[in-house]
């Protein structure tokens, strides 16, 4: 059953087409690569099915698990099991990473969520989420919150770019236990390497998907391209 | 029920610890309006209080080389409605000498009352203070409260305070604190107060880095909601080689409040840097968005914001 369904979704900001004609369905428990250059619309895709502010559809809809939310807010959007982890996630002060793992989820053991991406509890667990800590740190303690939130679809908006970057086994171990509970991912990257790791993969060029299916064969499609910016006039694809 | 009950049951409401008064390993003064209800002095730290007309007068003198383990708790109040209470404060902490100082500042009736602080602290050198103070002054808004600090902080000291002004309403406050940072010395203000209703807030805080190497730092928060008004000076000054100090003061303002911040900063010496920043504005709309993705609520989510600050 398709948890998430993009249908003919168009998004217009100013007089720029963004996104154009765009659809796209996830299946339950399906992890889903979006590989892309810089400035194809993948991360105003992730704004526009959490519903973020500024954000919302110039034509076409948006279906989570059968019902059109395109009207929702984000909270609302968040409270049928989506969820999203930014590409740099903001910090806060006066919040420690046990309280940022168990603000939705009071059951959650944060130690655990901890563990999953790679930090140890003893050293993370009463640290605030503010400037002290690392870009890398920062990703990875959002990357916990979102495990530990046990969404229904996940989208993770480059979880590997930046200075201090996660690995691809660090990536690929946040997945395993996504799928291991049964959530459906999103996955945003410019890396065919870590696409590898999805059950489907689509490639976007210029606000559209130009490839889409087996992670391999789109992985190879995308290493193929021409264009290392989208500037959304010169393309291989289009 | 007796003053000194009364006083410490709102002290218990409002979070304190009741026990200190009957632990004879803890030092404490406890004064209501112009009365001194219990004191006590540990080895090593004497108190010298007095009742005056209009309040409390007291010097406090932590001896040379003497380490207090305890907090040393100040419990200050006022539980009629009206009143005016003035403390008048001349602290010492001798050479080498260390003490954390925690004042409980409680009115919680408070119609139309006025708190002075004047206080006078010398922090001797390689000697260390921290002083923390939390105020709760009640659901009405008709308190006048007016703190006042001269610091002096000699060669390798060091000096904090952490004011809490954060349950309940703040009336009107004006924080006037003054520190002079000898060689090597550390001083670091911070505040934290959430303004409500027509609460009026004003905090003035300077540190004067007058010795080689000394550092100094201002951290101001302040969340504001309805139609409460804050004004918030940071002033630090580099007057001497190898000083360094920062003024962070950041405010959050919601519905009609109204938030100033006005960092000055200064240096006479070449080898000196003083730096600062400040944020003013509404609830950061990307921190918003995150706890929201997370399914809280938008009230929910900018309350554990401004929580969060004030923390």
């Amino acid at each position: 059953m398709s948890v998430l369904e993009i249908k003919n979704l168009a998004y217009v900001a100013g007089n720029k087409k963004i996104l154009d004609d765009f659809s796209l369905t996830i299946e339950a428990s399906e992890v889903h690569a979006l590989l892309g250059t810089n400035g194809t619309g993948k991360s105003t895709l992730a704004y526009l099915i959490m519903g973020c502010e500024g954000y919302r559809l110039t034509s076409g809809k948006i279906v989570f698990d059968g019902k059109a939310i395109n009207n929702l807010n984000i909270h609302e959007r968040a409270q049928l099991g989506i969820t999203m982890a930014w590409q740099e996630p903001v910090r806060f002060e006066g919040i420690t990473v046990r309280n940022y793992l168990t603000f939705k989820n009071k059951e959650a053991d944060p130690s655990f969520y901890l563990e999953m991406v790679g930090l140890h509890t003893e050293l993370y667990l009463h640290r605030m989420v503010d400037k002290s800590l690392s870009g890398g740190e920062r990703k990875r303690i959002e990357l916990a919150s979102i495990l530990a939130l046990n969404p229904r679809l996940a989208i993770l908006d480059e979880p590997d770019s930046g200075i201090d970057m996660l690995s691809t086994q660090d990536i690929i171990n946040v997945i395993n236990v996504f799928k291991k509970n049964g959530s459906s991912v999103l996955l945003i990257t410019h890396r065919e390497e870590i696409a590898l790791i999805a059950d489907n993969a689509s490639q976007m060029c210029w606000g559209k998907i130009v490839c889409s299916g087996n992670p391999e064969r789109v992985a190879e499609y995308y290493k193929s391209r021409k264009c290392l910016i989208c500037d959304g006039e010169v393309c291989v694809y289009v | 029920m007796s003053e000194l009950e009364e006083l410490m049951k709102a002290f218990g409401e409002a979070g304190g610890d009741k026990g200190i008064l009957a632990n004879e390993e803890i030092a404490h003064l406890v004064a209501s309006g112009h009365k001194i209800l219990s004191a006590r002095d540990i080895e090593g730290l004497e108190f010298d209080a007095k009742e005056t007309l209009t309040g409390i007068s007291a010097k406090v003198t932590v001896k040379e080389g003497i380490e207090i383990k305890n907090p040393v708790h100040l419990c200050f109040g006022i539980l009629h409605k009206k009143g005016t209470q003035r403390i008048k404060m001349d602290v010492k902490l001798e050479k080498d000498a260390s003490a954390h100082f925690i004042a409980h500042c409680i009115f919680p009736n408070a119609e139309k009352i006025r708190h002075v602080m004047d206080a006078v602290v010398e922090i001797g050198e390689n000697a260390e203070m921290k002083y923390s103070e939390t105020h709760y002054h009640g659901l009405y808004g008709g308190i006048e409260v007016v703190p006042k600090a001269v610091v002096k902080v000699r060669k390798n000291g060091k000096y904090s305070t952490d004011f809490n002004l954060t349950h309940g309403r703040v009336g009107k406050l004006e924080i006037d604190y003054s520190v002079e940072a000898g060689e090597n010395a550390v001083t670091e203000l911070i505040a934290r107060v959430f303004g409500h209703a027509n609460d009026n807030i004003k905090i003035k805080e300077e540190i004067l880095l007058q010795g080689e190497n000394a550092r100094g730092l201002i951290k101001t928060r302040v969340a504001l909601e309805d139609e409460a008004t804050a004004e918030i000076t940071g002033i630090t000054e580099g007057n001497a080689p190898g000083a360094r100090g920062h003024v962070d003061c950041m405010e959050i303002v919601k519905d009609k409040a109204i938030a100033q911040a006005i960092p000055i900063v200064k240096v006479t010496n070449s080898l000196a840097k003083v730096t600062h920043e400040a944020a003013i504005g509404s609830v950061d709309k990307k921190q918003l968005e995150t706890l929201m993705a997370h399914g809280l609520s938008p009230e929910e989510a900018v309350d554990i914001i401004v929580k969060g600050l004030l923390r």
